[in-house]
């Protein structure tokens, strides 16, 4: 399946709830309403003719300072699909908003979200609604901030921890 | 029993059952267990919080993130050349294939088609970087295991692969060799005939696989432990030689063929129960087939031979400069030298060769950055704060087989000359977020073989 028809069908089940496509550079890319996204996550991962049973990454970016992009939703939360049957790829985006920077989760379809939604939420500070444990991943708990926002900056020294001497 | 027991004080027994089991412990209690991060299997950079029954696992949690250094953060706030130094720090036992992935992602961003010269170069460093992966890998796993030698001779095999990247790129481990549009500097002279020698070194050296291939001891640790079916393996997101372990045909070198891979004869190797011991085989099998692309790379590599010179004439001065020490001046005054006064590989003839022609990507040759004024502006925009590499606003995400499976590099640009965001898809944190499901159920002593053959390099794991 070419990437035009996998975006048809995304279309065709989804209607109004994928606000955009596009394919720049080859890798096609589906713009889902929130609401829609575990839906769509698990129709991509069912569906026999789609067959995404590979859920290659999940990340975000903060578009705070992306030019152009000043006033719309701040984060984008991404996802890459892979199909080991159809051999095709697959990109869907999420845009959040920074005031409700949260997403349901995705774990119950593939085990793998688990951590890398832990990374996205120790990165970037979105919620993952419903996920069973939502910690940081890299960072440590008593960590303050989310380091990959745009917002905060590079040198910024974080408070020393351990024990009381 | 009951009669002995009275006789003993029974207050220091209680308090030192109480001690290691609990208040109020009546006989079987599971007991909570620290592997890591000073664990010596564990590599220093992981920590398994298992939950013992006896000498079973009951359940595990994995902490990670004790080698993070801020990888993606760094990236944004520099130009996107000063990222492949930092791509090597990602998996550093195959940096070759980490610096071109990345290398490879800008350049899908920009648009642009490296030459097929350099599109070879990429196969042979990264087929020789993924063997010494492997090498490290099996080696590594075979010694914490108890099988010393192996690990020795899997070193020495290194050892050999080793020269020929410091021979190529001037650095043994962190080797910067990858540029976005080619790569640093052509392959040196006779390179072709010096990985010959040292793929026929590395043959031999691995005949040591006798010693635990069948080796009860090996065997009894290794088949039929750590074992993940093939839907298991899907659904973790696991790539590389695990899921190949386990039955299913995927390599991109074969699925989605970049560089010069589409025109590479090899075989995709496969297991079948997916345990450790398949793992095993896979990556021994592996080796062998990366051993033969880089082969058929160097026999089909365009430009042909690089063992003279690029003019056809001139011997290596450095030949000429031994010849005349040891006094066999007779003729050497005659006999022409192209003496360039530039790193090796990075004067006019090998530039064209190997890096593209767009001006927008790559650094012009040294003699036309010296000597003419087009070149120097070239070179300054290139270099100069606010001008370099600029791909237009967009997105990419180019995936790469690396040694340990997809290696994806995700770059989002928005015009400027620093990427927007840089995401590293590593293929180690899928098989490490999958370690519980792995070892639970299983003894411990079982943790070590598991944990070595998911081959984690803290480098890429933690960024």
């Amino acid at each position: 399946m070419d990437g035009q028809a996998i975006l048809a069908r995304l279309r065709e089940r989804f209607g109004a709830a994928v606000l955009d496509t596009h394919a720049y550079r080859g890798d096609h890319t589906a713009i889902l309403a929130r609401a829609a996204l575990v839906d769509a996550l698990g129709f991509c991962r069912d569906d026999a003719a789609l067959g995404f049973d590979m859920l290659i990454d999940v990340t975000a970016v903060d578009y705070l300072k992306y030019p152009g992009r000043e006033d719309g939703p701040r984060f984008d939360v991404v996802y890459h699909l892979y199909s080991v049957a159809h051999n095709h790829r697959l990109r869907l985006k999420v845009a959040v908003e920074q005031d409700d920077a949260s997403v349901p989760t995705a774990s119950g379809l593939w085990p793998i979200a688990n951590w890398l939604e832990r990374e996205v939420w120790d990165m970037y500070g979105i919620r993952f609604e419903g996920h069973p444990d939502l910690r940081r991943l890299l960072l440590y708990e008593e960590f303050v901030g989310h380091p990959l926002r745009k917002d905060y900056p590079i040198n910024r020294r974080q408070p020393l921890i351990g024990p009381k001497v | 029993m009951s009669a002995e027991r009275s006789e003993l004080p029974a207050a220091p027994e209680r308090a030192t059952r109480e001690l290691f089991l609990g208040e109020g412990s009546s006989g079987s209690q599971n007991l909570y267990v620290n592997m890591g991060p000073a664990h010596p299997a564990m590599h220093g950079i992981i920590r398994i919080f298992a939950e013992l029954d006896g000498e079973m696992v009951v359940k595990a949690d994995v902490e990670i993130g004790y080698l993070h250094r801020a990888f993606e953060k760094d990236c944004e706030a520099h130009v996107y050349g000063n990222a492949i130094p930092y791509t090597d720090r990602l998996n550093y036992v195959s940096p070759l294939i980490n610096n071109f992935g990345y290398a490879s992602a800008v350049e899908k961003l920009l648009g642009i088609e490296i030459t097929e010269r350099c599109k070879y170069i990429r196969v042979i460093m990264s087929e020789i970087s993924r063997i010494c992966d492997h090498l490290t890998c099996v080696g590594a796993s075979a010694m914490e295991l108890g099988a010393f030698t192996v690990f020795l001779y899997m070193i020495k095999a290194r050892e050999f692969l080793w020269e020929l990247v410091e021979e190529v790129t001037g650095a043994r481990l962190t080797i910067s060799y990858g540029r976005v549009g080619g790569v640093k500097a052509d392959l040196p002279a006779g390179f072709d005939l010096k990985v010959k020698k040292a793929f026929a070194e590395t043959r031999q050296e691995l005949e040591v696989h006798k010693l635990i291939t069948g080796n009860r001891i090996f065997m009894d640790r290794m088949v039929g432990v750590g074992a993940l079916s093939r839907e298991d393996t899907i659904a973790w997101g696991i790539t590389g030689p695990l899921l190949r372990a386990s039955g299913v045909p995927l390599d991109l070198r074969k699925t989605q063929p970049y560089w010069a891979y589409d025109r590479m004869e090899f075989e995709i190797a496969l297991g079948k129960n997916g345990d450790n011991f398949d793992r095993y085989l896979v990556r021994m099998a592996e080796m062998e087939q990366s051993m033969r692309i880089a082969e058929q790379a160097l026999d089909g590599i365009p430009g042909g031979s690089i063992q003279v010179d690029w003019e056809g004439r001139a011997i290596d001065p450095a030949v000429y400069v031994d010849r005349g020490k040891q006094g066999k001046t007779e003729g050497l005054l005659l006999m022409p030298i192209a003496l360039s006064p530039n790193l090796q590989g990075q004067d006019r003839g090998a530039h064209a060769r190997v890096d593209v022609r767009d001006k927008r990507v790559v650094l012009p040759p040294k003699e036309a950055a010296y000597g003419s004024i087009e070149g120097l502006m070239n070179h300054f925009m290139l270099v100069m704060e606010g001008y370099g590499v600029r791909p237009p606003a967009g997105e990419a995400y180019v995936p790469v087989e690396g040694a340990n499976g997809e290696l994806g590099f995700y770059v989002v640009s928005d015009g400027s000359d620093r990427p927007y965001r840089v995401r590293c898809r590593p293929p180690c944190l899928p098989p490490v977020a999958a370690l519980p499901r792995m070892i639970e159920g299983q003894m411990i002593a079982d943790v070590i073989p598991t944990f070595g053959s998911v081959n984690m390099i803290g480098g890429e794991l933690d960024r």
